[in-house]
């Protein structure tokens, strides 16, 4: 069963300038996939057209078999979107418990106190002061917040921007081993990272995104080495290996 | 000096203070500064005022003052229907107006300058339909009673103070306690953030109206009751609006109440100590002292 589906998407801020240029790609329920490129290679954006942030100007994206392509960003969460930005993804003025709250306000009223249960169970560093500011949290509780918000709902798909960004090696082994549980429980997972090495152990799939279109699509342990990867960054191989 | 300016300033901070609250929210949530907002109070006396002049109409005892205020039941009443209207045309401005620049994504301030020529066009619309001509919600006199202490205020006068004080406590816990509220505060911090944590923002965009509308009915309803109504009202009060807001902190709803008392009651000492003719300029001085030592405000988050 497919649960995501991108189809020649073209993306961006300006329809004269797209920055994303005709991606495709499948992604099957219960999948961890890597999406990599060199910055600027439009991975944000591309990711953020898929969770409805940013104007799609041609192509479709459908979240299980819903055409879900241009929706507004609160109507995709309804339909099973999970979506954390890569900066700016949690509301720092208010209570970490607020930010769980507003998120369980999709869910109907008997399961929201319970699925905030469940979260806070999860995420032992949030439960410890749910009434605090969420804006006293560290870099690595803040990514946790995030997350836990995005699971919440129990979403279809969670993408995520660069969950490590900013963190120190200790907490990026943290929030891995966060994401390594959230896949294991099923969850399909579509990660965007830098920290190539430890996204390709996590997904066993890795897309490569180079100035705005795929340049490879294919079983992560194809990039383990890190030659093809290099090759691929560097924009002198294309679209090889595809599966 | 005569402590008969403290009734005076809590009087007139009631209105500025309701009216800023209105303001601070669209500020914070809309994130522009919304130059129509004093026209708002002015259209809300005059629809109230409309809607009166109906069910007086209809039922004539409806005006009949009741002891021991200036006014019958239909002022209360036709706050009601003035309420209604006045939402209606904050609704109708933004889907015609502001709503619109917004789906473009237009600057802020393309904004405030649609929203200044909306201000102009209201006004003289008012001044079109009811002439420059001042108009009273009630013809009837009363005597201000000794409260003490040198102090002497109407029933009419105890009832707006009354009214505000409830007023701000409802919306305050609705604010901090609700969901709606929470969401407002999602979006005032990060608008496309709360569409990904599933918060449909052009819903809390509404609900900001509706309040700023309601609250901005009210007190130019208050306003008419103590004083009068005039088309240019709410202009005038425009400048001691931004100033409470601003020294409450934007996005502050007790700071934007105590703001407008602030101002209030920072304008009838001025009154007594440098004469009337300086009340306009108490605003403007308390404006520029918080822009330039406090920008933030009073209660106002830093940065935002
Ligand atoms: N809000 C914006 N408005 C206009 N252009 C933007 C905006 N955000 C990003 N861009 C442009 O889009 C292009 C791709 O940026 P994007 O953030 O998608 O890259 P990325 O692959 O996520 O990079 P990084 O690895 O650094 O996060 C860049 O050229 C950038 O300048
Ligand atoms: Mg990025």
């Amino acid at each position: 069963m497919t649960a995501l589906s991108v189809a020649g998407l073209h993306a961006g801020y300006d329809p004269d300038l797209p920055i994303v240029k005709g991606v495709s790609f499948d992604i099957t329920r219960g999948e961890a996939v890597s999406i990599l490129g060199p910055n600027g290679a439009g991975k944000s954006t591309m990711i953020k057209a898929i969770a409805g942030l940013v104007p799609c100007f041609a192509g479709h994206v459908r979240l299980g078999q819903t055409d879900v392509t241009g929706l507004a960003s609160h109507h995709l969460v309804r339909n099973g979107m999970g979506f954390v930005p890569q900066t700016e993804n949690i509301f720092t003025r208010l209570t970490i418990l607020e930010n769980l709250q507003i998120a369980a306000q999709l869910l109907p009223k008997a399961e929201r106190a319970g699925r905030i249960a469940a979260m806070l169970d999860m995420f032992p560093d949030l439960a410890a002061r749910p009434g605090e500011l969420a804006g006293a949290l560290s870099g690595g509780q803040r990514q946790m917040l995030a997350a836990a918000r995005a699971l919440l709902t129990e979403p279809q798909v969670l993408m995520l921007d660069e969950p490590s960004a900013g963190l120190s090696p200790k907490l990026v082994g943290q929030v891995f081993d966060t994401l390594r549980r959230i896949s294991e429980a099923g969850v399909t997972l579509v990660l965007v990272e830098q920290n190539v090495r430890a996204a390709l152990t996590l997904t066993e799939r890795a897309l490569v995104l180079v100035d705005g279109k795929l340049a490879h699509d294919g079983p992560s342990e194809t990039l383990h080495d890190g030659k093809l990867l290099g090759e691929l960054f560097l924009g002198h191989r294309t679209a090889e290996a595809r599966t | 000096m005569n402590p008969q300016a403290i009734i005076d300033g809590l009087i007139a901070g009631s209105t500025i203070g309701l009216g800023a609250i209105g303001l601070t929210l669209t500020y914070s949530i809309l994130r522009f500064a919304n130059f129509t907002h004093g026209d708002f109070l002015a259209w809300g006396a005059y629809l109230t005022l409309t809607v009166a002049g109906v069910l007086g109409g209809l039922a004539a005892g409806l005006g009949a003052p009741v002891y021991p205020f200036s006014f019958g039941w239909g002022l209360p009443l036709a706050m009601f229907g003035g309420v209604a209207l006045t939402v209606a045309l904050t609704l109708g401005l933004d889907r015609i107006l502001f709503g619109k620049l917004r789906a473009r994504g237009a600057d802020a301030i393309i904004i405030v300058m649609a929203s200044f020529g909306a201000s102009m066009a209201l006004r003289s619309l008012l001044e079109f339909i009811f002439t420059a001509k001042p108009a009273y919600f009630t013809k009837a006199l009363q005597i201000a009673k000794p409260l003490g202490l040198g102090m002497r205020a109407t029933p009419d006068q105890l009832l707006v103070i009354g009214m505000t004080a409830v007023l701000v406590v409802v919306l305050h816990l609705l604010v901090t306690r609700s969901a709606t509220g929470r969401a407002m505060r999602a979006v005032s911090e990060n608008p496309s953030l709360a569409g990904v944590y599933g918060v449909n923002v052009e819903n809390v965009i509404r609900v900001t109206w509706i309040i700023g509308a309601g609250l901005a009915c009210i007190a130019g309803v208050m306003a008419g009751l103590l004083v009068q109504i005039r088309p240019y009202m709410g202009f005038d009060l425009l400048l001691p609006l931004f100033s409470a807001a601003i020294l409450g902190g934007i996005g502050s709803i007790p700071g934007a109440m105590l703001g407008g008392l602030i101002i209030g009651l920072a304008e009838a000492f001025a009154v007594q100590i440098v004469g009337a003719e300086w009340r306009a300029a108490i605003s403007f001085v308390i404006l520029v002292l918080v822009l330039m030592l406090r920008p933030q405000g009073l209660f106002g988050q830093k940065g935002a």
